[in-house]
């Protein structure tokens, strides 16, 4: 009785191809910007608006850049992780505060500690429009002549630094 | 506190399924009354458990518990209390709990309900449903806890994502997983019986009942999404053939088909395997759904909560639950063998066809829903299959499935002999000729092929649904509730199919752009916008527009639709102004501004849609019906006879089986 296998069959061919299409990768969206030239902003710093923090000030030298906001929930979850890779590299960590309260974001930092080397405050969104933010937390990595090379969406995590960003700084010649 | 109460309540109730499937499966293979009635109590105690845990994590919404990682995320301290009860159902975690919950209430339920069954069944059943809520259970500990703490908590949540701030969405996925979950109670009694290696003939009696239930649950939950997508997404359409709404559709399909086959294994004994195929399939489509909502294989706009881990738990799980019952099928079907012919007309025959006709809308559904994901992975490129290939794929197998139903309806089991009904359903043919190419020329003057089509088919559904109820009443013959819960679903698809072709024929859409004082002529109505205020709702910000609809100089309506922006997630929503009335809607959504004070609009005019969801109200009051009837709950005291209780299939049974089935 055969037949009555045809349906098993059937599953087995469908369950194929539902694990073949798992392993495709899923985190790492496509961004437009990555290969292109990371986009110019000027902006007022964080907590001091006459000081302003330019994309022209990283040029030459590779730059993390983290959008972030205290509203964030997510930014919240990965702040410990920022500080870890902060303490373990050179490379410097641009913030981005993304949309939001000056007076919060720099309580946020006081008391959670500041893993950035410069925050940049997005109060209109404007520089995050520029660079196809579209949910907070993002961080990107960007080279020395000033390239997007990756981006990465969602919290980050220790193994999502030692996987995607270290490698790539390293095959850029730059002491993660 | 309260939050790992519930951690600990879940983990408990994990706990209990072990003695349940235990005690259920050896308990049965080995007769052991006692054993069997450990099962019993182990699934008294899971559901308490989980409802326990269900119960913190919605306390936690309730007192705002911002520590709460999953609390934090979807919810906020302004959202209005009820909107925090349903948050708790809001994203992914939570919405497994309640599938949970679900899962262990429909066990409970078989287990207090099932009295009028052999132990050895019952037992076995309650142990297959143990299977699956110990998969739940461990999916939801293992990669999707709802009870994580954030440390340190937040100010305040991240609020419920707009789109589900809305009554009817806040209970469609409850009304969808009592469906879904349903569907596992056929599919353990399916297992049960092919591990028993053979059936009861009354095995149908006791499932039929239970998939009717689930069976008008998915349909209220079906009909109650497509309500809130045409109000709440601004685009006046009630059916996107979005993937995930055909993931709810499919085990609806099949669910539909389930009953049908159910009805003649009941009635005549045949098609007992081919029940068994169907009860495994619309389980496992059920969960199929599940994994495709919840791993993020298809992109689609409900697919807020996507993980490839979880994606692969559910794939791990559905292989094992259903592989192993397409295993057990390919090894016990052959002993299901149907024991009654039936001639080439006959009601069995009629039955066979609506089964092949679902099941292939079913398996051309699935292959557009799955077609994008095979030519990836076959590295094929991308593509999308979008609504006309599902409205042309659906529709061929759908046009002759209502051509046959009226006579199905009314054709004899074994052999069919029209006689005297031929006659009339000659007249009603021609009826339904005439209305469909008749009516919409005399009342909207304009002709569809679609409208006619529909018209006719509504008209020889409804008319032939009604022949048997009104004949049996003026006959003075009782009528059961089996006859007129399938006379009303019946009735209720031809008044589904009369307000889909209707709307989809007659409907008149424009996008327009209207400021303050302008009118604009659409459809025989004028719209006149009035003017524009900002309104401040409890977690939204909106600017709402006053729209006067009159007609002929009349006032019909003063609609009120708003543009709004929810404060936390900044995203905006469509809050459309609808003139409801039996027979039509006009539709009024805000666009976007335009400057100057104007904004662009969409007027819609929507003739008949009310009789889409008033048709599945119906479909959905035909179960309600079908399940109320006597003859379900009869077999309590028919089984007094049985020779030797808790053994199938001794003579007691099939004598008993032969009396009821005399009387109906």
């Amino acid at each position: 009785m055969w037949r009555f296998l045809i349906p098993a069959g059937l599953f087995v061919a469908l369950l194929a191809f539902f694990f073949a299409s798992l392993d495709r990768d899923k985190e790492t969206l496509p961004s437009p910007l990555i290969g292109k030239p990371a986009p110019t902003f000027e902006l007022p710093a964080l907590g001091d608006p006459a000081r302003k923090v330019a994309s022209s000030q990283f040029a030459g030298k590779p730059y993390v850049l983290n959008v972030w906001g205290t509203w964030c929930v997510g930014c919240r979850q990965e702040h410990e992780v920022l500080l870890e890779i902060a303490r373990r590299t050179q490379v410097p960590i641009v913030g981005l505060n993304w949309k939001d309260d000056s007076a919060a974001a720099q309580r946020w930092l006081q008391e959670l500690g500041n893993p950035y080397s410069v925050v940049a405050a997005d109060e209109e969104g404007r520089a995050a429009i520029d660079w196809g933010v579209y949910g907070a937390p993002e961080t990107f990595l960007v080279d020395a002549r000033g390239t997007v090379i990756f981006k990465h969406i969602a919290p980050m995590t220790l193994e999502v630094w030692e996987r995607d960003f270290v490698p790539l700084l390293a095959k850029a010649g730059v002491q993660p | 506190m309260i939050i790992e109460l519930g951690h600990f309540a879940l983990i408990l109730a994990f706990c209990l399924t072990l003695p349940q499937m235990f005690f259920g499966f050896a308990g049965a293979a080995l007769r052991r009354e006692r054993w069997m009635a450990v099962t019993t109590r182990a699934v008294a105690g899971q559901f308490v458990f989980t409802a326990l845990s269900f119960g913190c994590l919605a306390y936690a919404f309730f007192k705002n518990d911002f520590s709460v990682l999953y609390v934090a995320q979807n919810s906020n301290s302004e959202l209005p209390t009820f909107y925090r009860f349903a948050a708790v159902w809001g994203a992914h975690e939570g919405s497994l709990l309640l599938w949970m919950l679900v899962l262990s209430a429909w066990t409970l339920a078989v287990s207090a309900l099932s009295n009028n069954m052999p132990r050895v069944v019952t037992s076995r059943v309650l142990a297959v449903m143990g299977v699956i809520s110990a998969g739940f259970a461990l999916f939801i500990l293992m990669t999707s806890s709802p009870f994580e703490r954030l440390w340190p908590a937040a100010v305040d949540g991240r609020d419920l994502n707009p789109l589900l701030q809305d009554p009817a969405l806040a209970i469609h996925p409850p009304m969808l997983y009592i469906g879904y979950v349903g569907f596992s109670v056929p599919f353990a009694f399916a297992v049960a019986a092919m591990l028993e290696g053979k059936r009861d003939a009354v095995w149908a009696r006791w499932v039929l009942p239970w998939t009717t239930l689930a069976w008008l649950f998915l349909t209220l939950g079906i009909a109650l999404g497509s309500w809130w997508a045409y109000y709440e997404l601004g685009w006046g359409g009630w059916w996107f053939w979005d993937s995930v709404e055909n993931a709810s559709f499919m085990p609806w399909l099949i669910g539909t088909a389930l009953i049908h086959s159910l009805a003649a294994t009941e009635k005549r004994g045949v098609f007992k395997s081919w029940t068994l195929l169907l009860s495994i399939t619309a389980f496992a489509l059920a969960l199929l759904g599940t994994f495709l909502v919840r791993s993020g294989v298809i992109e689609s706009v409900h697919a807020f909560a996507s993980d490839p881990g979880r994606g692969l738990f559910i794939l791990i799980f559905l292989t094992l639950c259903v592989g192993a019952a397409l295993g057990l099928y390919a090894w016990r079907a052959p002993l299901f063998k149907s024991n009654a012919g039936f001639a080439v007309v006959s009601r069995e025959s009629f039955l066979l066809l609506n089964n092949v006709l679902l099941v292939a809308a079913t398996g051309l559904i699935l292959l557009g829903t799955l077609y994008p994901l095979f030519l990836d992975a076959l590295k094929l490129g991308k593509i999308s299959v979008g609504p006309p290939y599902f409205a042309v794929a659906f529709l061929i197998p759908m046009l002759p499935m209502v051509l046959l139903l009226a006579p199905g309806m009314h054709a004899n089991w074994k052999k069919a002999a029209f006689g005297r009904k031929a006659r009339l359903l000659a007249v009603l043919a021609v009826v339904a000729v005439v209305g469909g190419v008749g009516l919409y020329w005399m009342t909207f003057g304009l002709h569809s092929v679609l409208a006619s089509a529909g018209v006719a088919a509504a008209l020889w559904v409804g008319l032939s649904a009604l022949i048997e109820p009104v004949q049996r009443l003026r006959k003075g013959h009782s009528l059961s509730a089996s006859v007129l819960g399938m006379a009303v679903a019946h009735f209720g698809l031809a008044v589904f199919i009369l307000g889909a072709t209707t709307v989809e024929s007659y409907k008149v859409e424009t996008d327009l752009s209207l400021a303050p004082g302008q009118t604009a002529q659409h459809a025989g109505y004028q719209f006149t916008m009035n003017g524009l205020r900002n309104v401040a709702g409890p977690n939204y910000d909106a600017v709402e527009s006053e729209v006067t609809i009159s007609r002929d100089g009349k006032t019909v309506a003063v609609l009120h639709p708003q543009k709004r922006t929810y404060r936390v997630q900044t995203s905006p929503m469509t809050e459309a102004g609808i003139d409801v009335r039996w027979d039509r809607d006009l539709f009024v959504a805000m666009g976007e501004p335009l400057g100057n004070g104007a904004w662009s609009l969409r007027l819609q005019y929507k003739p008949l849609i009310r009789f889409i969801w008033l048709g599945a109200l119906l479909i959905a009051l035909g179960g309600v019906i079908a399940v109320s009837d006597r003859r379900y709950r009869q077999r309590a005291t028919a089984r007094v006879g049985d020779a030797v209780p808790g053994v199938p299939g001794t003579p007691g049974h099939s004598a008993a089986v032969a009396k009821t089935a005399g009387v109906s």
